[in-house]
């Protein structure tokens, strides 16, 4: 009897803990998506700790642009940006249009920078991205 | 490279700052030690030391009305006491010859008469030398050096990465032929006492140099040496044929011995030190193994890739022991571009010289500017090593442009 009520306490906990990491990898999945795509295409100017280089690349820490409106965030990634001015600082390097990203990418990675370093912008999705692509 | 490292015996040189609560150190061979001559200074970028001992700073920007700023050390007890300000221009070049003081905008030369004191007569009404100059933000500080014959050279970077039709964008292809060459990616002289001079007035005295902050007129040989800006992002634009790691290595910084007519190779070659060989660009049908530049001069000297060359100085002093004497010192501003790997630099560079040659080994003289074991993110780094002077008595000055911070080297140690 103990023997039984056991074997079903273990699948029953088996059961919950595959459904937890379910639900962890649907939410977790735009942030970790967002992540590869950052390490690959942003980070190498704006750096593993969102820094940014001094006089060259923005910092994305507490970002002003992050944070804001999303159309004008995606806007800054489909089309690039030359030599922005933010808090007094100047930086010099242009950023180049990354428009050959899917609209899931772009989205995914908007998401990730708006939940990280010291973000709290909202997530973005794929549709807000094609809508600003389509304008 | 470890073995020249590893063969310094390090000798740590407290340099307590002035509120007393940080203290960097500043790790230099046996008998050398370092001193805040000035602190907080703004962005110190290049700096000159007249025969009197006063510290000319350019500030890469301007601070109360000041671009540029004088240090005089009146009690000679190796820090500054006194400062003025002049100068409502921000801007990387600053050089001295007997009689006058020149310095920089990003498109522009000026020119300040000098006292018998080594002080600027005329503050606010300097001669401009030079205008008109390229300057499109990025690599848009104006270096300069004198020779002998008066002539000046300044440091026209190119406003791109690798020439491509859109810059540093993945799949844009390389401008063939580069049209940036015409007026900039390279090295223009002009005289150094006419003023109001622009292109038409000036000469290409050198050409294919991505970029060049540091640059020396070597008067032991009469020659102009430069420190060139190696490309950017091999991996992000060129993910098939470069990984990350070996984006990260590549291409080497490099020293050129430079003579007129010069063409070092830029945007269509880059320089790769481990095949030692001149590597045609990707933007130009490269594949990493492809060599090119048939034409174009080869480095004296290749150093670590991205680790940002700011100064190159050739050290005419008596101070430091002999084997300095008539080498090159080179700050290196610390990297960017070797995320994900930890970023390298932030340090001062010796190149000894023996019958007006490099030996070939390289070492490095003055470490840990940066003050934290590994550098992620250039951000981190307290101190970023920018400029180079050498005072009157043979002490070495660095300029660090992230903290404003001037550095005095003595040696005090057995000749």
């Amino acid at each position: 009897m103990d023997y039984r009520i056991a074997i079903l306490a273990v699948g029953l906990m088996l059961v919950v803990f595959a459904s937890n990491a379910q639900e962890k990898t649907s939410s977790q999945r735009p942030l970790e998506n967002g992540k590869t795509v950052y390490d690959t295409y942003c980070l190498s100017c704006h750096q593993s700790d969102g820094s940014g280089i001094p006089n060259l690349a923005p910092p994305l820490v507490k970002g002003e642009y992050v944070n804001g409106e999303k159309d004008r965030l995606i806007d800054i990634v489909l089309k690039g940006m030359e030599g922005v001015t933010i808090k007094g600082e100047t930086y010099f390097n242009p950023m180049p249009p990354f428009d050959y990203l899917s609209d899931q990418e772009i989205a995914d990675v908007l998401t990730y920078i708006r939940a990280n370093f010291e973000n709290s912008g909202s997530a973005v999705v794929a549709d807000e991205v094609k809508a600003r692509r389509s304008q | 490279m470890k073995k020249h490292v590893f063969s310094i015996v390090v000798a740590a040189s407290c340099i307590c700052q002035a509120l007393g609560q940080e203290r960097i150190d500043i790790k230099l061979p046996p008998g050398f030690a370092a001193q805040v001559f000035a602190d907080d200074v703004g962005r110190a970028r290049h700096i000159a030391v007249t025969p009197q001992g006063h510290v000319y700073v350019k500030l890469g920007r301007v601070e109360n009305g000041n671009g540029i700023l004088m240090f005089e050390d009146t009690d000679k007890d190796g820090k500054a006491d006194k400062q003025t300000g002049f100068g409502d221009y921000a801007g990387t070049g600053i050089a001295l010859t007997r009689d006058y003081l020149y310095a920089t905008s990003d498109s522009e030369v000026y020119r300040y008469a000098l006292d018998n004191q080594g002080r600027v007569r005329n503050p606010d009404t300097p001669e401009r030398i030079v205008r008109d100059l390229v300057d499109k933000r990025q690599h848009a500080s104006k270096s300069i050096t004198l020779d002998t014959q008066g002539n000046i050279y300044v440091n026209i970077g190119a406003p791109s990465n690798a020439c491509q039709e859109r810059d540093r964008m993945k799949g844009s292809p390389g401008m063939m032929p580069c049209p940036i060459l015409d007026s900039a990616g390279g090295i223009w002289q002009f005289r150094a006492s006419k003023p109001e001079q622009t292109y038409a007035d000036g000469k290409r005295y050198a050409t294919g140099l991505r970029n060049v902050v540091g640059l020396d007129w070597n008067k032991q040989l009469n020659q102009l040496f430069v420190t060139q800006h190696g490309r950017d992002q091999l991996f992000q634009l060129y993910p098939k044929l470069y990984d990350a790691q070996q984006s990260a290595e590549l291409p080497a910084e490099t020293l050129y011995a430079i003579d007129e007519g010069d063409d070092c190779g830029w945007p269509y070659v880059y320089y790769d030190h481990f095949q030692k060989k001149k590597i045609l660009a990707p933007e130009y049908g490269g594949d990493g193994k492809k060599t090119g530049g048939e034409n174009a001069k080869d480095p004296l000297m290749a150093f670590p890739a991205h680790l940002a060359p700011n100064a190159l100085l050739f050290y005419t002093g008596n101070m430091f022991p002999a084997r300095y004497r008539n080498g090159a010192f080179i700050a290196f501003h610390g990297s960017w571009n070797r995320a994900p790997e930890p970023q390298k630099g932030y340090m001062v560079a010796f190149v000894p010289f023996r019958n007006g040659k490099p030996t070939g080994e390289w070492e490095v003289f003055a470490d840990n500017f940066a003050g934290v074991e590994v550098i992620d993110a250039p951000g981190q780094a307290r101190h970023r090593p920018c400029g180079l002077a050498q005072g009157p008595d043979g002490a070495l000055y660095v300029s660090d442009d992230a903290k404003g911070t001037i550095f005095k080297i003595t040696y005090r140690g057995k000749r």
